[in-house]
């Protein structure tokens, strides 16, 4: 079973060990995720569950959200109970702000709750969100280029990059050429983060390390697949 | 609220009863040095020109003169392997900061004692 957890990231600090070296942490608000829906072979063709975290207050969620939480006895549902098709189970929660399925999680039901216990005893954790938006960037924020250099003839482009191809042979830019351009905002797992603290109590987790996205963001959690 | 949580996440690795000092002060720091399996106690004395940041991340550095070198070292207050600071001498300060004292030697390093 893949265990998994939404979370938002609460920011970074420093904590002391049992040998009193100061260890990085970045400290994420997981859980508690309410299941909306599960999804089987039978109907689905695949095993996995749909988490949702964070309330969203009603009057700023669509008729689609809310009726995908709880039953809101729309005409189409009533149509299908009287032709003999029973209910599809809803969670009955309030509307929430940040959902994502997670493959393979069984043993999970519809309404039932996820805790950050689930990583109890695990080692470590794939965290997964969206980086910072940088905008238009250089070449050397973007790709780690070197640049020029400050002095020695160099004339306004110390940030720029090289050569960008050769010659008359083959005469064009391959595809894939790193340029400066937009730079951030993308999808980035964090893996192989190790598990520093479990706060059941206040739904914390703290990981080794630093995790993509700004402070606030919301964040994907899962055990990581990685060995060693 | 994002404090607020950082704020308890970092109490745990708070001492609760950190010895007060001040810049200027003259202060023994005693660290625990792990030797292979033994444990013994240094003792590291010199004048606090320096202190930082908040909460976990708070450090102090003491400045010494050894064999007529400076020595600086920066430690975090609440920092496990320290025992304990000892607190010999006060003196009185006017700044924040006593980088001044890097570019002094001999008897100009000297600062005023305030009594308390």
């Amino acid at each position: 079973m893949t265990k998994g957890i939404l979370g938002r990231k609460v920011g970074m600090t420093q904590i002391f060990d049992e040998t009193g070296t100061a260890v990085p942490v970045t400290v994420i608000q997981a859980g508690p995720c309410k299941v909306l829906q599960v999804r089987t072979v039978d109907r689905d063709g695949y095993v996995a569950a749909q988490l949702g975290f964070l309330d969203k207050p009603r009057r700023l969620s669509s008729r689609s959200e809310r009726g995908h939480v709880a039953d809101i006895g729309s005409a189409r549902a009533k149509k299908l109970v009287e032709a003999g098709v029973a209910p599809v189970a809803k969670a009955g929660c309030e509307p929430q702000r940040f959902v994502r399925e997670f493959r393979d999680a069984e043993g999970l039901e519809v309404g039932g709750e996820v805790t950050v216990n689930v990583f109890e005893g695990m080692k470590s954790v794939d965290v997964s969100g969206v980086t910072k938006g940088c905008g238009t960037a250089g070449v050397m924020k973007r790709h780690n280029f070197a640049g020029q250099r400050a002095t020695h003839g160099v004339k306004k482009v110390h940030r720029h990059a090289g050569g960008t191809q050769a010659g008359t042979y083959p005469g064009h830019l391959f595809k894939g050429r790193k340029m400066a351009g937009r730079y951030g905002n993308d999808n980035m797992t964090s893996r192989n983060l190790k598990v520093v603290r479990i706060d059941a109590e206040n739904n914390l987790l703290l990981v080794r390390g630093a995790v993509p996205g700004a402070t606030g963001g919301y964040l994907v959690i899962r055990e990581s697949n990685k060995v060693g | 609220m994002s404090q607020q949580i950082l704020k308890m996440v970092e109490e745990s690795s708070l001492k609760k009863d950190v010895t007060v000092f001040e810049v200027g002060d003259t202060v023994d720091v005693h660290t625990r040095i792990l030797e292979g399996t033994k444990e013994r106690i240094q003792i590291f004395s010199g004048v606090v020109i320096a202190r930082s940041g908040s909460g976990t991340r708070e450090m102090f550095v003491v400045r010494r003169i050894v064999a007529g070198e400076g020595v600086e070292r920066k430690f975090p207050v609440n920092s496990p392997r320290i025992d304990k600071i000892e607190v010999k001498r006060r003196s009185v300060v006017r700044r924040a900061k006593l980088y001044f004292l890097r570019e002094r030697s001999g008897k100009s390093v000297r600062l005023r004692e305030r009594r308390v």
